[in-house]
């Protein structure tokens, strides 16, 4: 899930460095035909399944479809009016916040969770294999368990202790209800953003923290001039790769608030299934075409960022 | 590293190491308020897996007040008979465990094949771009083609659990290609030209050299895969049409609606859904955890 920002640069390399120095490879090979068939599963099946789906909910997206029996075209009139729903811009926004609250939740609590697994601790082996328990359990699972502690066990708390705002259920209130719903996607996620900066964190060079505790090197000097300078690759990845799986929520609402109280916590990705139920096929489709767009721009921002840090990780 | 240490006075190293390894760097005693304070951090992980053990083994009159921390009295596995009736728990853990076994083999196999291809012809445009074709599958998320890809697993009769394990290799796709795409780059081609002097044709080399070779890999591949698709929910509940052939995840719906105040039977049913996944993780949990690390790290 991480990879792929710090290989796409190396592709560049490799095929300089296999084009040039073998002889063999001047002249073009035959190419064995068994290399067709190998590669035909993947093409195929990426064809029918993503391509076609694409290019027909495209078509769409332009008519008035409901999903079934006689269309219209109908031009841009589903995208003028996408712009003008307020139940669609407040999808976009609620998702594009959680997303960025997300985000930064996850990466804090990972990356002190990597740096405090990797010191001088016990029970390191058990500890780590608890903390990467969530990754391996349902999102939808673990959003029902949550759903039952916030409507019954923290207002019970609340009441015992007189606390006021924890008294009644923060699901139910459509002002504190995305806090819940950032809670339980953090616990999900961040087990994989802490793999990544543990892995990041074990290929500092054990010397480097040697001199700077030679050179009396406080803890927090340590921190901010070693560690993260040397993870920032680190943490470039994590943020992108987050705030792309954060755009597409969906299992972890569904469980939790399923879109609600009204319509508080419904992401894009329900927003567009409503064109399921809904009549307003073509419309949805015009939705996910927006959606599209806007992950394409998210992909040329990590890219760029990516690319000059094409060593990291390698 | 060497041009470092040069510079640094020996006999100050000599003088100071002592007193400073004292304070943490360098020596073999334990962080232990560390350690305490991680402990204390690991039970926003386990509380929420203890609570549904706790609730589970109540019985659905105690269970009915609600409150989580109670301990079970009398002990009970009302719930999880219950439960393995309602859901009808060995249909939907034989389902999920289809799903999760054709996805993990789809994927490696098919991933494998496309990047052998793709690495060994990359000077012919076709495989090239093959490449890059695949690779664009990072930039649709799901929900962007849900709703066509919905309809036309409806028409070809892809909707049930074969039509899930497709997309969920579809979707996996491009990462894995490019996994094992920058794998096979490191592996020298020596060995591959020597088995052919001796005969050998493409597929023999595949089976019986590369595929082996790529083996770490395909471990990364298939522990990807197996969380993936063991643990969705959004392809199952959109793509599958018929109840009856629902994974786990999607069949725990049905305590939202028709038996919410069943909090035993409820919480029996998650946790037998939750425990084969958190079971076989915890039995592996090294050999899982480098599979992840090396997937994080490539």
């Amino acid at each position: 899930m991480s990879v792929q920002t710090s290989s796409v640069p190396r592709i560049e390399e490799d095929r300089a460095a296999t084009s040039s120095p073998s002889p063999a490879r001047t002249t073009r090979h035959r190419v064995d035909p068994i290399y067709y068939l190998f590669l035909f599963p993947a093409l195929a099946i990426f064809t029918l399944a993503i391509t076609l789906p694409a290019v027909i909910g495209f078509f769409y997206s332009f008519t008035n479809s409901v999903g079934f029996g006689d269309f219209e075209f109908i031009g841009l009139r589903n995208y003028i009016a996408l712009f003008q729903d307020p139940n669609i811009l407040h999808a976009y926004l609620f998702t594009l916040g959680f997303a960025l609250v997300t985000v930064i939740v996850v990466n804090a609590i990972a990356f002190a969770l990597a740096v405090a697994l990797t010191a001088r601790i016990r029970f390191q082996t058990a500890l780590r294999t608890i903390f990467v328990i969530p990754m391996v359990i349902s999102g939808i699972i673990i959003a029902f368990v949550f759903k039952f502690l916030f409507a019954n066990s923290l207002p019970a708390l609340g009441q015992t202790l007189g606390l006021g705002v924890l008294s009644e259920s923060i699901l139910a209130d459509e002002n504190l209800a995305w806090i819940a719903v950032v809670i339980v996607t953090a616990w999900s996620a961040i087990p994989g953003a802490m793999l990544i900066y543990i892995a990041g964190l074990v290929t500092i060079p054990a010397e480097l923290y040697e001199a700077a505790a030679i050179d009396g090197a406080s803890g927090r000097q340590r921190l901010m001039r070693i560690t993260l300078p040397m993870v920032s690759g680190f943490i470039l990845i994590n943020t992108i790769l987050g705030f792309k799986g954060f755009l597409n929520a969906y299992d972890v609402i569904v469980g939790l608030t399923d879109g609600g109280p009204g319509t508080a916590t419904t992401s894009i990705a329900m927003s567009i299934f409503k064109g399921f139920g809904g009549g307003d096929y073509g419309y949805q489709m015009a939705n996910a075409a927006v959606f599209f767009v806007i992950t394409v721009i998210l992909a040329g921002i990590q890219l760029r960022l990516t690319a000059g840090k094409a060593s990291f990780g390698a | 590293m060497s041009t470092i240490q040069p510079t640094v006075p020996r006999p100050d190293l000599a003088g100071e190491a002592p007193r400073r390894r004292r304070t943490g760097i360098g020596t073999d005693r334990p962080n232990w308020p560390l350690t305490v304070a991680l402990i204390v951090c690991s039970l926003a992980v386990l509380v929420p897996l203890l609570v549904t053990i706790n609730m589970s083994l109540k019985t659905t009159a105690q269970a009915v007040d609600g409150s989580a921390f109670t301990p079970p009295a009398p002990f009970s596995l009302e719930g999880f008979a219950e439960a393995w009736q309602l859901t009808n728990f060995p249909r939907g853990l034989a389902i999920s465990a289809f799903i999760t076994a054709v996805s993990v083999i789809g994927e490696i196999v098919i991933s494998a094949l496309a990047a052998f291809a793709i690495v060994r012809n990359w000077d012919r445009r076709l495989f090239r771009w093959s490449f890059f074709y695949l690779l664009a599958a990072m930039f649709i998320p799901f929900p962007v083609v849900a709703l066509p890809q919905v309809k036309l697993t409806g028409i070809v009769g892809l909707d049930n659990p074969i039509g899930v394990a497709i997309l969920h290799i579809v979707f996996a796709l491009a990462f894995n290609t490019l996994l094992f795409t920058a794998f096979l780059r490191s592996i020298p081609l020596s060995l591959e030209e020597s088995m052919r002097v001796d005969g050998a044709s493409t597929w023999q080399v595949f089976v019986r050299l590369i595929f082996p070779l790529l083996a770490p890999m395909s471990a990364t591949v298939g522990i990807f895969a197996f969380l993936g698709s063991w643990n969705d929910f959004m392809m199952p509940s959109l793509i599958t049409t018929n109840p009856e052939l629902q994974t786990l995840p999607v069949l725990q719906q049905m305590f939202q609606t028709q038996f919410s105040n069943n909090y035993n039977i409820a919480f029996a049913s998650y946790l037998m859904a939750m425990a084969p996944a958190v079971v076989v993780y915890v039995l592996t949990q090294k050999w899982v955890i480098s599979g992840l690390t090396q997937g994080a790290v490539k």
